[in-house]
């Protein structure tokens, strides 16, 4: 299906289009959830948690979009704080200590830009994570199911492999952003999604990503069920490769995938 | 008694030229054109100071104590010990990854306009005798946004680090991520936090300065990641810029928000450094990590 980049930018911030906890229903089973950074709250627009793929147990970390406007308000329409960002670290850490593989689903506009989220330190959090995830001695997949929003998904994308959805869209900043800034008129935010090479083609091409995952007929929204046997069927094989590598190689490897952009 | 009209002094009362990022936006013929001048007008007091004399005063008002903005040689020149320093990656520039409409011109000019290659200087010398590897942003050059140039200097600079077993200090100034290379520039904050790690796990010492401005995907990268992070008084350190916030919470931000005090009493800077007390501190840092003086 061919669509223009801006095409992708609005199917991708569709409020229908699968989220995070529409795969972990059905691609893993006993999903338990554990909330909190330990140092200052629950961020709701991340959930993160243990459970199992087939018999293998994994963490699970997903930006997560409201399925309606109240949830999205209590999800803060999946725009991080730094108490979500330290959730994460924290339950990667676990997921470390425990050999667990991670799997971290990227479905965000950005990190959140508040008062509060300044106070907190969203630049030391994600910061945190960027240099902390590449040393995390496990497995780590990042798969970016629809926006992947600068800095706010990153920080849960630096991964052994980074995939896309065959219409998710990964940039520096929001067409619109780019638009203002660079055109100094947000309206020109189409021709900015052409300009800033955003789609999952575009990426696969710079070698930013490993691959893409094909969605249905018009979009993952279309078949849940399917869509979320894609991403299966991936993080399977992909597991299955990587719990034979020494760590020593991998971390070697998910290194190099990063030095070399 | 008159003073004779042909003796009158005129001093040329402009601040120094530097092509300021604003004018970076403007069109050329538009920027103006004023050569370098004998002195310079503080633009917080209005004090107007010999320029060579600002320079040995670390260039800061000695009135207010303003800080100008310093340029990425003259930080060399004031923070490491007289006499060689070594540059590495000097042309080091960055390939324009998306062809970016435009960009490759505005890379040119702006590199003729400050001499820079690109936003960052790089290399090594010495602090109080004791070895360091430094690098310097410079906001002249498209407002210090990281792209991957920066990144990959920045990179190259921690990799020399973590090999001779040296330390690194890093002056950060910026805007943000270099918007013409996109995805690019993102990818160069998880590349240089990676080069961070691997020094920081061989446990050698990073120090960061945040001057102003510190904001975006520097702040949300390596900026935050030094084992010291110190600041200089008054500058403006955050991750989203104060318009985006203000246009996000819909009202004006506090007075002092994002500023280094800010962030000092919000627990996320170790000191806040006046400019003439820099050297010793950095002096300082580097003799209680050096071994050196291990008697008691």
């Amino acid at each position: 299906m061919d669509l223009t980049p801006w095409e992708k930018v609005k199917l991708a911030r569709m409020p229908l289009r699968p989220t995070g906890l529409d795969y972990i229903e059905r691609i893993f089973t006993d999903f338990l959830e554990l909330h909190g950074d330990r140092y200052f709250g629950e961020d709701r627009a991340i959930v993160g948690g243990i459970a199992f793929l087939g018999d293998l147990p994994i963490t699970i970390i997903a930006q997560q979009k409201g399925r309606n406007t109240k949830e999205n308000i209590t999800r803060n329409f999946s725009m991080p704080h730094p108490e979500g960002y330290r959730k994460a670290l924290r339950l990667m850490k676990q997921a470390e200590k425990f050999h667990r593989p991670i799997i971290c689903f990227i479905d965000t506009p950005g990190a959140f830009c508040g008062l509060g989220a300044e106070e907190r330190g969203q630049g030391e959090a994600i910061a945190s994570n960027l240099a902390q995830m590449m040393l995390l001695k496990t497995p780590i997949i990042s798969i970016v199911i629809s926006e992947g929003g600068s800095g706010g998904a990153l920080a849960l994308g630096v991964a052994d492999k980074v995939y896309m959805l065959e219409h998710a869209v990964y940039a520096i900043l929001s067409p619109e952003g780019f638009a203002s800034i660079l055109y100094k008129d947000s309206s020109k935010a189409e021709q900015a999604s052409c300009d800033m090479k955003l789609t999952a083609q575009d990426l696969l091409a710079f070698g930013i990503i490993d691959g893409i995952i094909a969605e249905p007929q018009g979009g993952a929204h279309n078949d849940f069920q399917t869509m979320a046997q894609n991403v299966k069927t991936v993080i399977d094989a992909d597991l299955q490769e990587m719990l034979k590598v020494p760590m020593d190689i991998l971390l070697e490897a998910r290194y190099q995938k990063y030095r070399k952009i | 008694m008159n003073k004779n009209p042909f003796k009158s002094k005129q001093y040329a009362t402009t601040e120094i030229y530097r092509a300021k990022p604003q004018d970076m936006e403007r069109p050329e013929d538009e920027r103006p054109n004023v050569p370098q001048g004998i002195m310079t007008k503080c633009p917080n007091c209005g004090k107007v100071i010999y320029t060579k004399l600002l320079l040995k005063n670390f260039k800061r008002c000695d009135e207010c104590s303003y800080n100008f903005k310093v340029l990425a040689n003259e930080r060399f020149a004031m923070i490491l010990d007289e006499g060689e320093w070594l540059e590495f990656d000097k042309h080091l520039t960055t390939k324009d990854p998306l062809s970016f409409p435009g960009y490759s011109d505005k890379l040119v000019k702006t590199q003729t306009v400050t001499g820079l290659v690109d936003g960052l200087v790089t290399g090594t010398g010495k602090i109080g005798g004791l070895p360091v590897m430094l690098g310097v942003m410079d906001a002249a050059f498209f407002m210090g946004s990281m792209g991957t140039a920066i990144g990959e200097k920045l990179a190259r600079l921690f990799e020399r680090a973590t090999k001779e077993n040296l330390p690194v200090i890093v002056f950060t100034a910026s805007g943000g991520a270099r918007m013409q290379e996109g995805i690019f520039s993102l990818m160069q904050m998880a590349k240089v936090s990676a080069a961070v790690a691997k020094h920081c796990e061989a446990g050698l010492l990073y120090i960061t300065v945040l001057t102003d401005p510190t904001t975006g995907g520097v702040t949300a990268s390596f900026a935050m990641l030094g084992d010291i992070i110190l600041a200089e008084p008054g500058a403006l350190i955050g991750f989203a810029g104060p318009r985006v916030i203000e246009q996000t919470i819909g009202q004006k931000l506090p007075e002092g928000f994002q500023r280094a005090e800010f962030l000092l009493e919000h627990g996320f800077v170790d000191q806040i450094v006046p400019r003439d007390q820099l050297g010793r501190t950095l002096g300082t840092i580097l003799r209680l990590h050096s071994g050196v003086d291990k008697e008691i």
